[in-house]
This record gives structure tokens, C-alpha cells and sequence, in this order.
């Protein structure tokens, strides 16, 4: 009971502020909220008893990502109270997607039921081995590292290629090839 | 702006005393990750983060003394390799692509080497490319300047 | 989710789309983790006792999502500041309106 409570509580702040980023304007604070956003993320991970998923969205989700995007709202203009473009079909695109998995939810195995499809497949078995014959407590390293191998290969290689594309549009050397569109647009103006 | 030090001393002092318990406890993170919550993404991100934080104290130059460009972006390249290279190894000694019980003569111990062997690549990469996206951030648009 | 959503589409700021991307990814991940709950379970660590666990495998899923997840957003904060640089605005009107003028 007190675990739905907690999980209430928390969920309710999220939907506060994502209202809030929303709302706001201003960059800075758009950000500022982005952490608390991710920060209110890895309670409500440590109350679904995944400690690791929790400890990589405080130290991944609000600690790194929040400073990268400072330093690019510091380099950016201060947000302009703008009208909301696309406001009618996007509420209706919103609207209908809520329910459509509000019906696909209510269809699902309840919160924490032992017996729902996705605890009794091929998890019993990693949980024996690694136990038994492995010796590695931490059973989520070991699916990460071991079973699931082939994946963290692919994600691996993933961050190496995001790494390049911002190294390869941030800091190559675009003296040269700087805004062919600026010109153009000053010869327009002449 | 590239060489504008941060003129109060707590933060400096401070940043002093940080920086060496922060890695040795991303290196505990990396470490540990067999027994304890962690593992190489987090190790990664923390090891990072005490650099972040000496660049964004004493300067983007002097951070880039510390890591020089150069070396990280082949840092990053060895962790990738490092991952793809224990799957090579052991095709090598008869196994498949990352099948790590062959690399000693109980599987136990092999699985073992494996996964420390594997965090270690994802940790080094992790933490390189957040290194070289604060960098590649901070250095932006005072190229143009 | 459906937050995130919306603010993707009705913003016109880009860098809150990037927000608003992040946004409805760690929803999803929220949900994904919550299936992985089992009442009266611990954390996948392994101890001692006998006792029940809750899901590792969506965990670890989600673990290297996140980190994917910072990556890709970081790639398209790279993106929003190429973009501020070229047109000197990140608001989605001016782009296009400075687009139909360089074209005329």
C-alpha cells in the first residue's frame, strides 16, 4: 500500500512538471526543470526496485545531460513567448493516444503480479544460473555483459557514433564552409 | 573566455579536494558492478564527471592539458575495440563471438574476465565521449571568434 | 508521455523539442521498469535467502537506453546550436520565413 502511495505522489509531481516545462519560457529553467524531471525519474526507479536503472539516471540523466544542456542554452538566445503552432490536431493527436493506451493498459497484468507473462519465461533460469554456477550476484551486469552481450555491443558502438557526430559538427573546423546561407542571404539584401 | 579562471577560491579548493574521491569511487562503481549495483555505463559517466567538473572550474584550456583531444578520441576507439576484441578472442580459443566461458578453464572464472573485461571497454567509451561532448560544447562558437 | 508529445509538436522552440523528445523517452522508460515489478520482490541482487526478485531484464534494457538516450539528445543539442549558428534563431516561424526570402 505504501509502495502505490509513494508511486502516486511521484507521478504526480512529474505530470506537475511536465506541465511547468511546458509552460515556461525561459531556457534556463526549461532545463533546471529537465533535471528535477529526470532527478523525480530515478525515485520513482528506486521504488520499483531497480537500483541500477536508478543510479545510471541520476548519475546519466540529471548529471551529465543537465550540464550539456546548459552549456548549449548559454550559447543559445533567450526563448521568445511565441504562439503555439499546430495547437488543434496536436490535442486531438494527444487526446487519442492517451486513450488508446489507457484501453491497451487496462488489458495489461497488474502492477507486481508474480505470475504475469514477462516473470516466467527465460529470467528464472538467469536468475538460477547466475546464482549457482556464474557466482555474480548482481544479476544485472551479468545479462548486461553476458547474455544480453551482443546488444551492449550495439549500444556501445551507438554512443561511439553520437560521439563523432557532435565532434564532427561542433568542433571541425567550419571557418571555411561558415553559413553559405549568411552570404546569401546578405547579397539578397543588397 | 577561454582562459577565464574561476576567480573564487572556495570553488577551486573545493574542486582540488573532489576530484581524486570521485574517480576512485567511479572506479569502485566499474569495479564492483559484479556484486553491487554499477557497472561500466555508470563508472564511465562518474570518471567523466570529475573531469567535467575540473574543466568547468579551471578553464576549457587547462582541461584540455589534462585530456588532450587527441588521445581521448583515440580512448574512445580502444574501448569500442577492447569490447569487440574479447568477442575475437574468443573465437580465437574455439568459443563463439563473445563467449566468454572459454577464456580460462572454469567457466566461472572466464565469465568473470569477460564481464570485467567488457565493462572496462564500455567504461572507458562512456566516459571518453562525455569527456569529448563537454569539450566539443564549451568549445563551441569561440572558434568563430 | 502524451506530454512530451505535445510539446515536441506545439513548441517552437527547438531546443524545448529536444526537451520534449527526452521527455517521452523516460516516460516509456518509467513504463518499461514498472512492468518489471514483482510486490514483495528486492532488488536483482542476489543474497543469501530465498526470495523474490523483481525483472532484471527490462533493467537492463533500459540501463543502456538511458545512456543512448543522453547521447542521441546531446547529438541533437549539436544539431539546434549548428542550426542557431547558420540562422542566428532556433524558432521554428523565423527559419522559415528567412528560408523563403533567401529562396525569392
Amino acid at each position: 500500500m505504501n509502495f502505490l502511495l509513494i508511486n502516486f505522489f511521484l507521478i504526480s509531481l512529474l505530470l506537475v512538471t511536465t506541465f511547468f516545462i511546458f509552460k515556461t519560457t525561459s531556457l534556463i529553467s526549461v532545463v533546471a526543470l529537465t533535471g528535477a524531471f529526470t532527478l523525480l525519474c530515478s525515485a520513482i526507479y528506486v521504488n520499483l526496485d531497480a537500483v541500477d536503472v536508478a543510479f545510471t539516471e541520476a548519475a546519466v540523466g540529471s548529471g551529465i545531460s543537465t550540464i550539456l544542456m546548459v552549456m548549449a542554452a548559454a550559447k543559445l538566445p533567450e526563448g521568445k513567448k511565441n504562439k503555439l503552432i499546430n495547437l488543434f490536431p496536436s490535442i486531438i493527436l494527444a487526446v487519442s493516444i492517451s486513450l488508446i493506451l489507457i484501453i491497451i493498459i487496462a488489458n495489461l497484468p497488474l502492477l507486481g503480479d508474480p505470475n504475469a507473462p514477462i516473470h516466467l519465461h527465460v529470467v528464472p533460469e538467469y536468475l538460477k544460473e547466475s546464482k549457482d554456477f556464474f557466482h555474480i550476484p548482481n544479476v544485472v551486469t551479468n545479462i548486461l555483459a553476458s547474455y544480453r552481450g551482443f546488444d551492449t555491443l550495439g549500444e556501445t558502438i551507438v554512443i561511439f557514433t553520437a560521439g563523432l557526430g557532435v565532434i564532427a559538427l561542433l568542433t571541425s573546423n567550419t571557418l571555411n564552409r561558415k553559413t553559405n546561407f549568411k552570404k546569401n542571404n546578405k547579397k539578397n539584401e543588397r | 573566455m577561454r582562459d577565464k579562471i574561476s576567480s573564487s577560491p572556495v570553488l577551486s579548493v573545493v574542486s582540488k579536494i573532489l576530484f581524486a574521491p570521485i574517480i576512485i569511487f567511479g572506479l569502485y562503481v566499474q569495479f564492483h558492478g559484479d556484486y553491487g549495483p554499477g557497472g561500466g555505463f555508470q563508472a564511465g559517466v562518474i570518471v567523466a564527471a570529475a573531469f567535467i567538473l575540473y574543466s568547468m572550474i579551471f578553464g576549457l584550456s587547462k582541461g584540455e592539458t589534462l585530456v588532450p583531444t587527441m588521445i581521448n578520441r583515440y580512448l574512445m576507439c580502444v574501448g569500442v575495440l577492447l569490447y569487440a576484441g574479447v568477442g575475437i578472442v574468443s573465437i580465437l580459443l574455439d568459443g563463439m563471438y563473445l563467449d566468454y566461458n572459454v577464456l580460462s578453464s572454469d567457466p566461472s572464472t572466464g565469465q568473470h574476465i569477460g564481464i570485467i573485461l567488457v565493462e572496462l571497454g564500455v567504461g572507458i567509451t562512456v566516459a571518453t565521449v562525455m569527456i569529448a561532448l563537454y569539450h566539443s560544447f564549451a568549445s563551441f562558437g569561440e572558434i568563430n571568434e | 508521455m502524451v506530454g512530451g508529445l505535445f510539446i515536441i509538436i506545439t513548441s517552437q522552440n527547438y531546443l524545448k523539442k529536444v526537451v520534449g523528445l527526452a521527455i517521452f523517452q523516460t516516460a516509456v522508460f518509467v513504463f518499461f521498469v514498472s512492468l518489471a515489478k514483482v510486490l514483495d520482490g528486492t532488488a536483482p541482487i542476489l543474497t543469501k535467502m530465498e526470495n523474490a526478485y523483481s525483472n532484471p531484464l527490462p533493467h537492463v534494457l533500459i540501463l543502456t537506453a538511458i545512456v543512448v538516450g543522453v547521447a542521441t539528445s546531446a547529438l541533437g543539442l549539436a544539431l539546434v546550436l549548428q542550426i542557431y549558428r547558420n540562422y542566428e534563431t532556433i524558432e521554428e516561424k523565423e527559419i522559415q520565413s528567412l528560408e523563403l526570402k533567401s529562396d525569392k
